[in-house]
């Protein structure tokens, strides 16, 4: 017998999306496979690694952890959406690059989306608030040094953007 | 004076943010990487990020470590909506019914066994691979595994060093005695001098199990094109070539006729040269029985009970010494736990006992292994590779000897190192590569020096008792390595001018984030005299450059990035040529700069000149023209000459095909200090600093391999004090998860300082060695050292937790493990 689905609405990175997803189907696989925004990324599937973190409504959360029909009517915004208008790196993502804060580039997305959110609330951190920040996010290639470099380059570019 | 406040104040390590090309050209600049365009907007094209309507593959893995197979029944499983097909060992025909090739065969290895893609009536370890499951999406596939009933004999699990070696249950019923290979090397007469030595000291140094654990899992995507009687298969592999021919061989198909592609790739360190895994044949073998695209991404309990691990040895060791701490010889012999299978040969013990002698001359040396099965996960090597082992081993007795002689542990270093001016120098070992294990180039005792600065080695002294006045416990380590890097047989490059002026590079080893398209582009745009943004680089992609070896053992630089100089070099005489004739001049008046082929002085701005796309245009004469650029070429655009069109010997496109193939290996070295904490109630060690100095010969790109230096380090932290594989008595892993394997996050890993020292390879064009693994390799004998230091007595089993260490203090107590002969501290 066909599983039953449901029709979820989600504004994802600013524009309204509609998928047809089961009940179980989790918001990582609806956003990857579903939706085809495949900057989230899924490293675990038990919450732990961070590398799937989107932000709903402008908070982080992990999108393996959570079905995609408990978000209907919620906004995500993605790695996608951590962009410049023209496609090219937004400010935390430009900073990953200038930093090298990225190697293998799969657990970036969720960095680059848990500091987003951080650097709106904290514009102007320290290095022991940035490291702090990025403190539940695995990296298996960098050992952390330039991510936490990029999190302060990123606070420098996006005040130079508010400027 | 030097105090400790809480926090420790730590020097600031050098900035590691880049800046653009330096006016000399892309070669040895921190040039910001190419891939991170993609990589850091999140455009990256992982396995995953592909074939979002293939079917999806799921597999029953087996629940128990040792077992027989008495039935499987699927019934339930038929009835699961989106089910497309259930297999078993018994479907598999041809090949895929044999077993797994043995990749790397050895002399020693004298019982290698190799599983089946599916078990044949036997699982070996908990999580083989018993049934695959085909499905329309991976929530079917997975509803469909639950539902397929095995009756399973449970048969004893041999687990752990100790009863693989008793052998009172066996893995293989023909292998009795659980041993796949044993090996002996020996240099003079080591028991003999060791015996004759005025002292001698005997140490049991043990290393438990870890495993690479990449943040992306393996998988693997295949599409057979029935009418076209053609496969794909993109994998998540760290060697595209060696995987296409084990898939020929292995489904019976002409090599021609495959394509393995490996998209972005989310980490590997070491766990993804292993091929073909049982999911790299079974998936592609579904493609082409259905007739439908079939996909397997790994989750992450899979790959902690499916994919390799490493490091689990356990060494004794004799070393008889002077009372100069000189090393007269040195007697290992260790047992390695190889897992239930040996597909990827003994290359981990072989590289354990030969690196193990690091940068040092002993007197006599004779190192010994048996290679044990145990009914586990396989053993294959993760990054480090057998050295992390040989290092702490090495280290530990150097430690052990100077706290006996009373000596400074960096003295006794010093006194038993090869000097500048024996390189190059034979220490008497054949090496992983079937090559004589000689060090090519090498400053060991600068290294030490530079290290011993960067750490303040001789200003701890007044630290350690400002910390003991306050009722704290610090401690400070050193560790020395050499590294062999870029071991052959050979890679090779191709290079092709595009009639835009565009250069593209290909070459056949693959990419997981180490910044390949950055520094083969930089090497390619400074030989060519080209920008780099023109430069574009493919890795890993067989329709692109179908030899090659992969990516393992710190060789990519080492390799591809001289064969990509030797690509363009031959282009660039190529273009001199062309361009000679069609300005009319001598190819020695002719350079390239900025993408322009000039006769004589750069400074003269009139002087004449012609791009190197309109060279590129020349170099392939035309009958037809597709574009404006084409019809320069054609036939009758110009008058034509005496000779053919495309001259004797020549062969129409710039482009060239360059190899390279080394003698034997480059060897890097490094040395690594670093100071701890330890609590004096919990026993939890804090690293307080963390100092590198190393050497890895000429450097492509500063910032990739500082980058490539800190993240070996995180690994080498995790590894030392977090992160270890734990099987139970019964086969089970009982910590398959990231809540329960300990990876550091940026918490657990101390800032790095970092040196270099800059001692250019003798046997590659470039100079370069490899840095991939030189974070790594010392963690476990640096950290063991620092620890030890701070506790006042000897540390001989990694990784060390905060309860172990507690257990180790309360030992110490009661006397059962003995003080440290230094009061504590160093002599000096």
């Amino acid at each position: 017998m066909a599983e039953e689905t449901f029709e979820v609405n989600l504004t994802v990175n600013g524009i309204p999306r509609a998928a047809q997803v089961p009940a179980r189907r989790l918001l990582s696989d609806c956003l990857r496979h579903d939706l085809a925004q495949t900057g989230t990324h899924v490293g675990c599937e038990h919450g732990v690694c961070g590398a799937c973190t989107v932000l709903l409504d402008g908070t982080p959360v992990r999108s393996c952890l959570l079905f995609a029909v408990t978000v209907d009517g919620q906004a995500v915004t993605t790695m996608e959406g951590c962009q410049a208008p023209d496609g090219t790196l937004g400010p935390v993502q430009r900073a990953f690059m200038e930093c090298h804060g990225l190697q293998c580039g799969f657990c970036t997305p969720g960095f680059v989306t848990t500091v987003t959110a951080f650097l709106r609330a904290n514009p102007d951190p320290t290095e022991e608030q940035a490291r702090e920040a990025i403190g539940g996010n695995l990296c298996r290639c960098t050992g952390y040094q330039n991510i936490v470099a990029s999190v302060l380059r990123a606070a420098e570019l996006l005040r130079e953007r508010a400027e | 004076m030097t105090t400790v406040d809480a926090p420790v104040v730590l020097p600031a390590p050098p900035d590691s943010s880049a800046a653009p090309a330096a006016a000399g050209g892309p070669f040895g600049a921190a040039v910001w990487r190419k891939e991170d365009q993609r990589l850091a907007a999140g455009k990256g094209r992982y396995l995953d990020d592909l074939g979002h309507h293939a079917l999806a593959a799921a597999f029953l893995r087996s629940p128990h470590a040792h077992a027989r197979i008495v039935d499987i029944d699927i019934t339930d499983a038929l009835g699961v909506d989106g089910l497309v097909a259930i297999y078993t060992y018994e479907d598999l025909d041809g090949r895929m019914a044999e077993p797994l090739p043995l990749l790397i065969p050895h002399p020693s290895l004298h019982a290698p066994r190799t599983g089946y893609p599916l078990a044949d009536g036997v699982v070996r370890h908990v999580g083989e691979a018993v049934a695959m499951v085909v499905a329309t999406d991976r929530y079917a596939a997975e509803d469909a595994v639950e539902r397929i009933r095995v009756t399973w004999e449970v048969l004893p699990a041999v687990v752990g060093l100790a009863a693989a070696r008793a052998a009172g249950a066996t893995v293989h019923e023909d292998v009795p005695d659980n041993v796949s290979a044993h090996m002996v090397q020996e240099v003079g007469a080591a028991p003999a001098a060791i015996d004759s030595a005025p002292f001698s000291l005997e140490l049991k140094l043990h290393v438990e199990r870890s495993a690479s654990t990449p943040l992306e899992g393996k998988g693997v995507y295949a599409r057979w094109d029935a009418d076209d009687r053609s496969l794909r298969v993109y994998s998540s592999t760290q060697t595209s070539t060696s995987l296409r021919f084990a898939l020929a061989a292995k489904l019976a198909i002409p090599v021609d006729r495959v394509e393995v592609v490996t998209p972005d790739v989310g980490g590997g360190f070491g766990v993804k040269i292993m091929h073909p895994w049982p999911e790299e044949v079974l998936v592609p073998w579904a493609a082409i029985r259905l007739g439908r695209e079939v996909k397997w991404v790994e989750d992450r309990r899979e790959h902690f009970v499916s994919s390799a691990h490493e490091r689990a040895q356990e060494h004794t060791v004799r070393v008889g010494f002077d009372a100069d701490g000189h090393i007269l010889g040195l007697d290992v012999r260790f047992l390695h736990d190889n897992g239930a299978y040996t597909p990827y040969g003994i290359i981990v013990p072989i590289i354990s006992s030969t690196q193990l002698l690091g940068p040092y001359k002993l007197g006599s040396y004779r190192v010994e292994f048996h290679s044990l099965y145990t009914n586990t996960v396989i053993v294959t090597p993760y990054r480090g590779a057998g050295r992390v082992h040989g290092c702490f081993v090495m280290e530990r007795v150097m430690d052990a000897v100077a706290d006996h002689c009373g000596l400074d542990r960096a003295e006794v270093r010093l006194r038993n190192m090869i000097r500048p001016e024996e390189m190059p120098y034979d220490q008497g070992l054949m090496f992983q590569d079937g090559r004589p294990l000689i060090y090519d180039t090498g400053d060991f005792p600068l290294s030490l020096s530079k290290a011993l600065d960067l750490v303040d080695w001789n200003g701890f002294a007044a630290i350690r008792d400002a910390a003991r006045a306050q009722g704290r416990r610090v401690g400070i380590g050193l560790a020395a390595y050499v590294e062999g890097t870029g071991v052959g047989p050979y890679e090779g490059a191709h290079v092709r001018v595009e009639t835009t002026g565009d250069v593209v590079v290909s070459t056949g080893l693959t990419t997981q984030g180490q910044g390949h398209e950055t520094v083969f582009a930089q090497i390619a745009a400074q030989e060519l005299g080209v920008p780099l943004d023109r430069v574009t680089v493919t890795t890993g992609d067989t329709r692109r450059f179908s030899y090659g070896v992969g990516t393992f053992a710190s060789r990519a630089a080492v390799m591809s990035g001289n064969a990509v100089a030797a690509a363009a070099r031959k282009v660039k005489a190529k273009a001199l040529g062309i361009a000679a004739e069609a300005l009319a001049a001598d190819v020695s008046e002719l350079s390239i700069r900025d993408g322009e082929v000039i006769v004589g002085s750069f400074a003269d701005e009139g002087g004449p000149r012609i791009a190197l796309a309109t060279v590129a245009v020349l170099a392939n004469p035309l009958r037809y023209a597709f574009d404006e650029e084409a019809k320069r070429a054609t036939q009758f655009a110009t008058p034509a000459g005496d000779g053919p069109p495309v001259p004797e010997g020549s062969e129409p496109g710039l482009e060239a095909t360059g190899w390279y193939s080394p003698i034997r290996s480059t060897f890097a070295n490094g040395v690594h200090a670093a100071v701890v904490e330890t609590d004096p109630e919990t026993a939890e060690v804090t690293v307080l600093r963390y100092c590198v100095v190393h050497d890895c010969g000429t450097v492509i790109n500063p910032m990739i391999v500082e980058g490539q230096v800190h993240g070996g380090v995180a690994q080498g932290v995790g590894g030392a004090l977090y992160e270890r594989i734990v099987y139970d008595e019964s086969g089970q892993l009982v910590n398959a998860s990231f809540m329960d394997f300990l990876m550091p996050y940026a918490s657990e890993v101390p800032r790095i300082e970092t040196d270099h020292v800059t001692s250019p390879s003798a046997l590659n064009p470039l100079g370069v060695k490899g840095v991939g693994e030189a974070g790594v390799i010392p963690g476990h004998a640096v950290l063991a050292s620092a620890v030890e230091d701070a506790e006042g007595f000897r540390i001989d089993r990694m990784p060390i937790s905060p309860s172990e260490l507690f257990e180790l203090r309360r030992r110490n107590a009661r006397g059962e493990v003995p003080s440290l002969r230094r009061v504590q501290g160093d002599a000096s």
